[in-house]
């Protein structure tokens, strides 16, 4: 079917080039590898967040200097250039079998883990804190007097109300990070974007390409919004009108 | 640690990657600045349209915002890189089809921030300003818009550190920018831990400083400071 737009430039559509085998296999595959990098990248992520957004608040000065170096290091670099730095770079300061094994074991996927949970760690953990600290003082101090420890007041009773009062900007972030996980086809990880990209490069239907790849990201990105928009009426605090702040950038 | 190969290339790095002076064109700011420039353009429509009464102008906007905020910036940048030279039937430079698809993935970031930016106006501004004779255009004008603007600085100064760093996927499509300057010294050189170590800490000075410059002017701009005497 031959389109003569409007513009004035005429496009062969060919929709079939998406399920032609063996494409629509690599959109499918593509798909759970998005799916697969952003869960594992996201797990680590909110781990390295919780640990380090909570220590950016402890009362303890070194600790605090180790976690906003980290976060402020990390998160001000492109994920891009944090993904070449650990495919491209890191390993060479290793011995050649260090290289084989990670080779042998993909590293490809691991570099792309490592390098986006970090990255996404650094931005989930400015969210935490924005929500450790929206939490009055007088909580901390009135944990404290009842006889728990630093670490007990945290374990009880700051962070299970920071995570409730985090739960819209950390959504946010977790988009992002799965929107992200497309610049893990730079170093050659066959998640969804590479597979539109090796369709359009196959067949030359770009648009047809594009078009699978856009409505695929869409629907995850607003499935996901919708699903956490209801837990997020649920998790909310019943009274608590206030807002965790929004990673910043 | 080769600090030789940093030295020896840095020239190239900052002069190329960065600022884009030199022969392959290019450079992340001369990419990121007119980006921001055309996007906040982009962003006031697209916010204004947002909050518009009739229905045809209010939709078309809310679907656009919603629909660049839902996909990967790697798809808009391929988006146009296919389309563009396609709809003026000609090759178009990379720096070109960058910069439009910046400039139209930021503005649908800004929209929403400009958007914030008017609700956060006191109704009351445009009672007053209604009640005083203004039409709708003179209201925003002289009266709803500089109160925004005033209000959204601190946010615009962090979209920018935002596009700031996005501008490294220009390279993917092939553009001279930091990040490609580094990918080309790295190659030649074969140093890829010196190079992206190097251009890691050249983006971080960049931002970090702009982000202390944003968190100053946040604590100076906001209305609960006190009146200098």
């Amino acid at each position: 079917m031959s389109v003569y737009g409007f513009l004035g430039f005429s496009y062969d559509f060919r929709w079939s080039v998406l399920w032609t085998p063996p494409h629509g296999t690599w959109l499918i595959d593509g798909l759970l590898m998005t799916l697969r990098l952003s869960a594992l990248s996201w797990i680590i992520a909110v781990l390295l967040g919780i640990l380090f957004g909570a220590l950016r608040t402890v009362p303890f000065r070194p600790l605090r200097i180790l976690a906003t170096a980290y976060v402020e290091f990390f998160r001000n670099v492109p994920l891009l250039v944090w993904l070449f730095f650990w495919y491209f770079g890191v390993p060479e300061i290793f011995p050649e079998s260090v290289r084989q094994w990670l080779n042998r074991h993909g590293a490809e996927f691991l570099c792309a883990v490592a390098g986006i949970s970090i990255y996404h760690g650094a931005r989930i953990s400015e969210v935490i804190r924005a929500g450790i600290q929206s939490i009055p003082k007088t909580q901390l101090e009135a944990g404290l007097s009842t006889g728990l420890s630093v670490t007990q007041t945290y374990r009880l009773i700051i962070i299970p109300i920071a995570l409730r009062l985090i739960v819209p900007p950390v959504t946010n972030e977790s988009l992002n990070l799965l929107k992200n996980t497309s610049l893990a086809m730079t170093i050659g990880v066959a998640e969804l974007t590479f597979a539109t990209r090796q369709i359009e490069t196959y067949t030359a239907k770009a648009f047809e390409a594009f078009t699978a790849g856009t409505l695929i990201y869409l629907a995850l990105c607003l499935g996901i919004a919708y699903v956490m928009n209801r837990v997020e009426r649920k998790f909310a605090i019943p009274g608590l009108i206030v807002r965790a702040g929004r990673a910043e950038h | 640690m080769d600090w030789a190969v940093i030295i020896s290339n840095a020239k190239f790095i900052l002069l190329q990657g960065l600022v884009g002076i030199g022969r392959f064109g290019g450079g992340t700011l001369a990419l990121a600045i007119p980006a921001i420039l055309l996007g906040f353009g982009v962003g006031i429509t697209l916010g204004l349209s947002r909050l518009a009464q009739r229905s045809w102008i209010h939709y078309p906007a809310a679907i656009y915002i919603e629909f660049i905020r839902g996909i990967p910036l790697v798809m808009v940048i391929f988006w146009f890189w296919f389309l563009v030279p396609v709809i003026l039937h000609r090759p178009v430079p990379e720096y070109w089809i960058a910069l439009s698809a910046f400039v139209m993935f930021e503005g649908a970031y800004i929209g929403e921030i400009v958007r914030a930016g008017i609700q956060s106006v006191p109704r009351g501004q445009v009672d007053a300003a209604t009640s005083s004779g203004l039409n709708y255009g003179q209201m925003m004008w002289h009266i709803i818009l500089p109160q925004a603007v005033r209000n959204i600085i601190p946010s615009l100064v962090t979209q920018f550190i935002v596009l700031f760093k996005d501008t490294s996927l220009a390279s993917i499509i092939g553009m001279m920018d930091l990040t490609k300057a580094a990918q080309t010294v790295s190659q030649r050189e074969l140093r890829p831990f010196e190079m992206y170590l190097f251009i890691a800490v050249v983006y971080w000075v960049c931002t970090y400083s702009m982000s202390r410059f944003s968190q100053w002017l946040e604590v100076r701009m906001s209305p609960e400071r006190k009146p200098a005497l």
